[in-house]
């Protein structure tokens, strides 16, 4: 008798609440820093979660394969990590296959057998996909995660990776020897979930390609949220909130091709009282954008950090009901959800202050291109599918409006 | 010959030992009740209960009690039924009558409750924190387009950004009641209630008296089939442009005001000679499908320098399919009205028959909108009975951008539902041209009780809000997740797409 390999990612049928603790550093600089400070940063925040889930996201990691797409994967057994490698060997050029480097740590229980793939698509076949290969990175993480049963990609961009699992994060951490990595930007995520069981695969960051998303919040807007993007495509089927922001951004930065700014400025949108108070052409462009975002408007409590190769940005809901802090010391930009996680981190920060209700706080590797989503043409219903790993999200038809 | 099989319906009776003998319930009665011989003398038969004298007696003596018949028990020949059947052989006519349908159909706004925030998310306090009710009401693009302004921030790129949205302060408009039906100071309470509220009043198919040139920025005109009043001047006007398709409580039928409420002011708006009845035919005679529609919603675009356009409609099965054909065809809004909508008149077989709930097709337009991907092309407005301001917040969850009022506005001026509009001597001097009744709602006194009503309604919108955990009405509207069922079937809960209480 074998037990039935689970898909790592179900249909909720329910909304998942919770609350959670989070962090993010960036050296503008593009000076490179141990996971170590990561670690130390959630350590701190040690009491935000309950043990269901913690991680991190690192970026600039993997010096030597900088031109590699990066994949951490999650088997759940043997068979899986077959059926999925055989997949890779369909589609990429594996130039190095590996465990991830793991060490025993208490408290870390059921862990899934946990690989990394260097790769990259078969020069012909990508030509013969007429594909970019962005977009042929993405089918292939959708196939992945919806035909394997038992596999999940957690992360597959390129010089970064994603280190997630069930376990408070400086657990997790210590778990996957962040200590040993060094990069430009760490994200972390402690995550407080009140109603699902912990599942590898379900804890933060989310990630497509090199974008990754760390939440502490609850979208009490969720259900318009969700059912607007399914006016574009999108299935929101984990029923999280992180998952609603992931697509929203998707949609803002990627299809409409706003700056960032104005995305966050749409997904935190100011009061009216304040926009009535601007510049008239200012006026016209935030009148505009709630009027037709209204919708994508992310309402109650949240603080976000998105990281991508670029840098990061962070963003609290617009008026401020979870908790963000950020400092600056030299090149380095740092937010958390406690003082305290700065301070253990950045002793002497040089400025230390409360970002604004919906104020993005945003850090730019020097020299590092900005556009997040690179060469990246897909369907909402294809990037829904790539980042819950369900199939039903693969099902729909994109509506052109 | 016997004489009528119908009895009264309703007593009044006096306690003539509290009786002024001062002879106000014979002047307030607009029925003709009383008679006074020595004190004041009913005659049952022509009460409507409407409360008028019961409402202004000051000795408070005059009660009204339902006639207490009883009939022989028969749970299929209701005595509504048989009355009507008696009726009917009596006079061989249409049966008319008024206001919203009466029928105990099932209320789905009473089997629907709202969310509210406990731990996980914080419910917000309104009389702290802001708490936004603003709404645009027209099309609004997919996207927005920007461009950088050379100095690090961002303008609107050419041609893009939302145009010719209705901008309200609250999602509550006053619902379209033609002057005519209703009598020009109830059109003056409208118009000055709007401006204060930052809403729209409508004018319904009956033109715009001069009068109420100095509202008409929160004035929206309406054209209905009879075309009444409808000039270049009068759609200039306007803030928008209503084409008038149908109504709730008389869906596919026509209007018809007797030519005795024609009087010279009610000609003058009409553009129609003083005492001929204005009849509005049932469709519009150059709107014979949707793609003659879309001609008349452009044409009156162009006529005016591109103000939104709007379709109202009356709540029939198909809704959704139309709606999306109205959309497509270029409409700014669509305005559904269900079938418990008011009418100042109508036959009774059609008001109380035809037609369906009001929630059911905001659920089915927002959804099918949504599923075609225009949802954002085109605002719905959404009236057939909105009670409270639960049954506004509900509207919205289920995915209404506004909603309108009529009766309740109506009530606000004294309308106690006697539903006899029709009758044109409205006791309260708000259906009636009658001037010793129309002289009864002092505008200045109408503006008043609708802003109060606008305004606890709204704030009561923004305690609910609170509660909701969000803080601007656009994250409530169409947040089905936040509304739960309690009594209704499986199948009903997929039409409305809510789950039932305790899922």
């Amino acid at each position: 008798m074998t037990t039935a390999r689970p898909r790592y990612a179900e249909e909720a049928s329910y909304k998942i609440h919770g609350g959670c603790g989070l962090m993010g550093i960036c050296d503008e600089s593009g000076k490179l820093m141990s996971g170590e400070d990561a670690i130390l940063a959630m350590a701190v925040q040690h009491d935000r979660g309950n043990g269901l889930g913690g991680g991190f996201a690192g970026y600039g990691i993997y010096p030597e394969f900088p031109d590699h797409f990066a994949f951490h994967m999650m088997y759940h057994d043997i068979q899986a990590k077959e059926e999925a490698e055989a997949l890779f060997d369909q589609y990429f050029l594996v130039d190095l296959a590996e465990p991830m480097p793991t060490r025993p740590v208490k408290g870390i229980a059921d862990a899934p057998l946990l690989w990394r793939y260097f790769l990259n698509p078969y020069p012909n076949k990508l030509e013969e996909s007429e594909l970019s290969a962005e977009d042929y990175v993405v089918k292939a993480v959708m196939q992945i995660n919806s035909s394997v049963d038992g596999a999940f990609v957690a992360s597959s961009g390129k010089n970064m990776g994603v280190f997630k699992g069930v376990g408070y994060p400086e657990e997790i951490g210590h778990y996957f020897r962040l200590e040993e990595y060094e990069g430009h930007t760490w994200t972390g995520h402690n995550r407080f979930p009140t109603n699902t069981p912990g599942w590898w695969g379900g804890a933060h960051p989310f990630a497509l390609l090199d974008w990754t998303i760390v939440h502490n919040g609850e979208i009490s807007s969720y259900g318009i949220n969700s059912r607007y993007l399914e006016q574009f495509g999108y299935k929101c089927t984990l029923g999280t909130d992180t998952e609603v922001a992931a697509y929203l951004f998707d949609l803002m930065l990627r299809r409409h091709k706003l700056p960032m700014e104005l995305a966050c400025k749409a997904l935190a949108s100011p009061l009216w009282d304040e926009i009535d108070r601007m510049p008239e052409a200012e006026q016209a462009v935030m009148r505009s954008l709630r009027a037709v975002y209204g919708p994508g408007m992310l309402n109650g409590p949240f603080a976000i950090v998105l990281g991508f190769n670029g840098g990061m940005v962070a963003l609290n809901d617009r008026i401020k009901l979870r908790p963000l802090v950020a400092a600056r010391k030299g090149s380095i930009l740092m937010v958390a959800s406690e003082e305290s996680a700065i301070r253990a981190v950045i002793a002497e920060p040089d400025a230390i202050w409360m970002p604004k209700a919906g104020e993005p706080t945003i850090a730019r590797v020097q020299g590092m291109e900005w556009p997040i989503h690179g060469d990246l043409h897909l369907s909402p219903s294809d990037i829904s599918c790539a980042v819950t790993g369900t199939e039903v999200s693969c099902d729909t038809v994109e509506v052109n409006a | 010959m016997p004489v009528s099989f119908i009895q009264p319906e309703f007593k009044v009776k006096i306690d003539y030992d509290k009786c002024h003998k001062c002879g106000r319930c014979v002047q307030q009665c607009g029925w003709g009740v009383y008679n006074f011989n020595e004190r004041p003398i009913p005659d049952d038969a022509k009460c409507r209960a409407c409360h008028r004298c019961v409402t202004y007696c000051p000795a408070h003596c005059i009660s009204i009690e339902k006639n207490q018949l009883a009939y022989r028990d028969n749970d299929n020949w209701s005595p509504a039924a048989r009355k009507a059947v008696w009726r009917q052989a009596e006079t061989g006519g249409v049966l008319l009558t008024s206001m919203g349908n009466p029928l105990p159909y099932t209320r789905i706004f009473d089997h629907l409750v709202l969310d509210a925030c406990q731990v996980t998310n914080p419910s917000i306090d309104p009389l702290r924190e802001p708490m936004e009710l603003r709404t645009f009401i027209g099309h609004k693009p997919d996207s927005v387009g920007v461009e950088s302004d050379g100095e690090g921030g961002f303008r609107l790129a050419e041609g893009e950004g939302m145009k010719n949205n209705l901008k309200l302060d609250t999602p509550i408009l006053f619902s379209p009641m033609s002057y005519g039906s209703v009598s020009l100071n109830v059109h003056k309470s409208l118009a000055m209630a709007a401006q204060r509220l930052g809403t729209f009043m409508n004018t319904g198919e009956g033109g715009l008296h001069a009068d109420l040139y100095p509202y008409q920025d929160n004035v929206i005109v309406q054209v209905a089939s009879g075309r009444f009043g409808v000039n270049p001047d009068y759609l200039n006007r306007g803030a928008a442009i209503e084409i008038k398709i149908g109504q709730g409580a008389k869906p596919g039928i026509g209007g018809h005001l007797p030519g005795e409420k024609i009087n010279k002011e009610v000609s003058g708006t009409r553009m129609i000679p003083q005492g001929t009845d204005a009849i509005s035919p049932a469709p519009h005679h150059d709107i014979y499908s949707i793609e003659d529609l879309r001609q008349l919603i452009y044409a009156l675009k162009e006529a005016s320098g591109y103000k939104p356009v709007g379709v109202k409609i009356a709540a029939v099965h198909n809704v959704a399919a139309i709606a999306s054909g109205i959309v497509r065809a270029g409409a700014d809004y669509v305005y559904l009205d269900g079938f418990k909508g008011g009418t100042g008149a109508a036959p009774q077989v059609i008001r109380d028959h035809i037609g369906i709930p009001i929630e059911i097709a905001i659920a089915a337009v927002d959804q099918r909108l949504r599923d075609e991907g225009i949802r954002n092309w085109a605002s719905v407005i959404a009236a057939g009975s909105i009670r409270s301001s639960a049954d506004v917040a509900k509207a919205i969850a289920l995915g209404a951008d506004a909603v309108a009022i009529g009766s309740a506005s109506l009530m606000a001026l004294g309308c106690h539902l006697c539903q006899s509009c029709h009758t044109g001597s409205c006791s309260w001097g708000i259906t009636t041209q009658k001037p010793e009744l129309t002289r009864r709602i002092d505008p200045e006194w109408g503006a008043e009780q609708l802003t109060n009503l606008v305004h606890a309604w709204s704030h009561e919108l923004q305690e609910i809000l609170g509660a909701l955990g969000v803080n601007a009405v656009e994250s409530l509207r169409g947040s089905r997740e936040r509304l739960r069922s309690i009594g209704l079937d499986e199948q009903m809960n997929k039409v409305l797409g809510v789950k039932p209480a305790g899922m």
